[in-house]
């Protein structure tokens, strides 16, 4: 397998690589569940955790993915408004990889966050923890050793992604790694929030949801952000958008029971998905965030040097 | 005064229709004769094997002076144009204060020549303070020197405006520069918008933000009989626009710069801020409409949109990365390209850089007519040379030729008869 040296995307890692970092995960849940959950793995080694935007879930998985292995975890939250921090980012970074850290983990809201700051990091391994609508390549891993508990393999599958793609890091992911894994995606959304060109990913787009249900081996929804109704009219009312684009029971049941649902949080309940639906027993919300933990422990450990490995 | 003889050039002039090797003469400052003279020169240059043509005009740069001489001053401004071969540069007025009073004006047009390298001729803003709300003294700016008028990187939205701004320019025959951009449609946008703003998740520029500005603006040019000069097309729904404006008759024009002709929106794959500009590197369909309206005549103009910026405004990721690259130091290797390519003859080229940019502006330049002003370039066409931004004129190192082998040398550039570059060095 080729080493890894960043993980800035789903785009820069082959199938063989992704298998592994999934794999990997697998053989951590189990350490996440035992009386102590703790590993040496990473003793001596210091992981900072950069995060610009507001993150609880993904921060939180990523810290305590570093301390489990026993490496010295930091968290930096620092606010900034959307990409008029650019040049600060590029400071900060170089200022904490003065400090000689294994790993960066950044969060920024200007896609393409890591590609900037590997130019003028050279040693510093670096994880994309969400950058803008570009890439969130954890969040798609951990949906893949969630779909592997279910599915064993994600091939052949169809997974139905529905809400804002324009803005989402998460659906580009997928739509990277559907090509690499075998799987297929179902784009559902407005037009208003689809990116221009999209199907060139390859994937099948609808803007009816229940004509995308019939097939669905998963109905993964995303996050609406309410500031998208007044920032460019990408739909006139919460409301309106419950009843086209919302998971409600009426359509969990049309999926069928062994349909997954997914959601890489935070919910918005009664928006994109309803109550009953994300707490009912074809969720696997809770599981998402519990992956996500092993899943980032490999990808940790993959970057220090891989499971075994000296470096 | 001492005698100037060029030797042996093939010696272009489109305004005259000359395009044969033959000797060029120069005397105080002036063209005294094209071919045999019956005197003996007193200086030589030896042009075998080059071109000899009039000095390049570029009439769309940023000189940023004065207000951010940290990015380019007019001093760096003029030498970065010899350099490349320009000895006519127009100014946009987007400055700090902005070109929209006659003392402006008169200070920049003062500035150029204590440096004395190329003429500098500005173009006044359309509005005050570029606001898009009321028209500056455009009378009293054009005494001052204006050739031009144009709020560039702030396109006139309102249509009541824009009708005004070019009916009363055109009742002293100027034209008006739109820099064509429905910002409605491109607001937050930092590439086009397409296939790569979607891989890269960074918020697009739609080709039609452009195109329904300059449809609306041909509207009001017919119906003011005005003159209408679409700045940098990008587009092919633009070309086609001006196209069908032309051949209805309307005094409409266009240039296009050098980056949109020769590149698409595939170099900001990798996040590659010097290759981000307004409007932004379209489609390789975009490409050849330029490439075709280059040819048929649609777009008369080549200029660059020389927009230098500090480092420090473009290594701070592609969305936030300031708008504009250099040009006046790759406009010609850049633009050979097209004559390479079969698009343009070699006279169609330099007209487009020389005598059509002239007569849209009523420039006394762009051509090598006895008794003209003797600005000349001597280049090599197929000279390689190693494009490294380290060691442009410019301030601005903002380029995305980096690295790049351009073909094509200016050897000298003459600014009314005085060697101002010759063989890689300015002669201040």
């Amino acid at each position: 397998m080729r080493p890894l040296k960043h993980l800035f995307g789903i785009a820069d890692v082959d199938r063989e690589q992704i298998e592994y970092l999934v794999n990997l995960g697998h053989s951590f849940i189990d350490v996440n569940r035992r009386a102590i959950k703790k590993a040496p793995t990473l003793r001596g080694k210091t992981v900072i955790n950069l995060f610009f935007e507001n993150s609880t879930r993904t921060r939180t998985s990523f810290e305590i993915a570093g301390k489990r292995l026993s490496a010295d975890v930091i968290n930096i939250s620092a606010s900034t408004s959307a990409t008029s921090k650019g040049e600060s980012l590029l400071d900060t970074g170089m200022t904490l990889a003065a400090m000689q850290p294994h790993v960066l983990v950044i969060r920024h809201s200007l896609a393409g966050t890591c590609q900037l700051l590997a130019d003028y990091l050279p040693d510093t391994a670096l994880v994309n923890a969400g950058d803008g609508a570009h890439e969130h390549p954890t969040q798609v891993l951990t949906d893949l050793l969630t779909m592997k508990q279910s599915w064993g393999s994600p091939e052949g599958k169809v997974i139905t992604i529905v809400g804002d793609i324009s803005h989402s890091r998460v659906a580009r992911s997928h739509l990277l790694a559907a090509k690499k894994l075998g799987y297929t995606v179902r784009l559902v959304a407005p037009k208003t929030l689809l990116p221009s060109q999209v199907e060139r990913y390859g994937c099948e787009v609808y803007h009816d949801f229940d004509a995308a249900i019939p097939g669905s081996d998963a109905l993964y929804m995303l996050r609406i952000q309410t500031e998208r109704l007044t920032d460019n009219c990408a739909f006139p009312s919460v409301r309106e958008y419950h009843e086209a684009y919302g998971l409600n029971g009426k359509r969990l049941r049309a999926a069928g029971s062994d349909c997954m649902v997914m959601h890489p949080g935070p919910m918005n309940r009664g928006v994109e998905i309803a109550t009953d639906v994300a707490d009912s027993v074809q969720s696997h919300i809770l599981s998402q965030v519990e992956h996500g933990v092993a899943v980032r422990m490999a990808v940790l450990t993959a970057l220090c040097g891989g499971a075994g490995e000296e470096e | 005064m001492s005698l100037l003889q060029i030797q042996n050039g093939h010696l272009i002039d489109p305004a005259n229709a000359i395009d044969a090797i033959h000797d060029l003469w120069v005397e105080d400052g002036r063209v005294v004769a094209v071919g045999a003279f019956d005197r003996a020169a007193d200086q030589t240059i030896d042009a075998s094997g080059k071109i000899v043509c009039p000095g390049l005009i570029d009439m769309h740069v940023h000189l940023r002076e004065p207000g951010q001489e940290w990015k380019e001053d007019i001093e760096s401004g003029s030498r970065a144009a010899v350099a490349g071969g320009v000895t006519s540069i127009c100014c946009m007025p987007n400055t700090g204060p902005h070109i929209d009073h006659a003392g402006v004006a008169r200070q920049i047009i003062e500035r150029a020549r204590q440096v004395g390298l190329c003429n500098v001729h500005p173009i006044g803003a359309v509005t005050k303070n570029l606001e898009g709300k009321e028209l500056t003294e455009m009378r009293e700016l054009t005494r001052a020197g204006c050739v031009a008028f144009s709020d560039d990187g702030m396109p006139i939205w309102h249509a009541g405006v824009m009708r005004k701004a070019l009916e009363y320019s055109a009742s002293f025959g100027y034209m008006v520069i739109q820099h064509a951009e429905e910002k409605q449609l491109t607001k937050g946008g930092a590439i086009n918008e397409g296939w790569v703003s979607t891989q890269l998740g960074v918020a697009g520029m739609p080709a039609v933000g452009e195109d329904s500005m300059i449809a609306r603006d041909i509207m009001l040019t017919a119906l003011s009989d005005a003159r209408y000069h679409v700045a940098h097309i990008s587009t092919a729904g633009a070309v086609d626009l001006v196209r069908s404006a032309r051949a209805r008759g309307l005094k409409v024009t266009t240039e296009a710069a050098p980056h949109h002709f020769a590149l698409t929106e595939d170099e900001v794959l990798g996040y590659n801020a010097d290759a981000k500009m307004s409007p932004p590197l379209r489609t390789e369909a975009d490409r050849q409409a330029v490439i075709e309206g280059l040819r048929d005549g649609t777009i008369e103009v080549i200029a660059t949109d020389h927009a230098p910026h500090h480092e420090d405004d473009k290594r701070c990721g592609l969305s936030c990365a300031a708008f504009g690259i250099v040009g006046l130091e790759t406009m010609l290797p850049v633009s050979l390209d097209l004559v390479r390519a079969g698009v343009l003859s070699m006279s169609d080229l330099i007209a487009k850089m020389t005598s059509n940019p002239a007569r849209l502006l009523g420039l006394n330049a762009g051509t090598l007519s006895v008794g003209a002003e003797a600005d000349v370039v001597i280049f090599d066409t197929g000279a390689e040379w190693v494009l490294d931004r380290n060691r442009m004129v410019s301030k601005g190192k903002n380029t995305p030729w980096h690295g790049k082998t351009m073909t094509g040398r200016v050897s000298h550039t003459l600014k009314a008869g005085r060697v101002v570059f010759a063989e890689g060095e300015i002669i201040d």
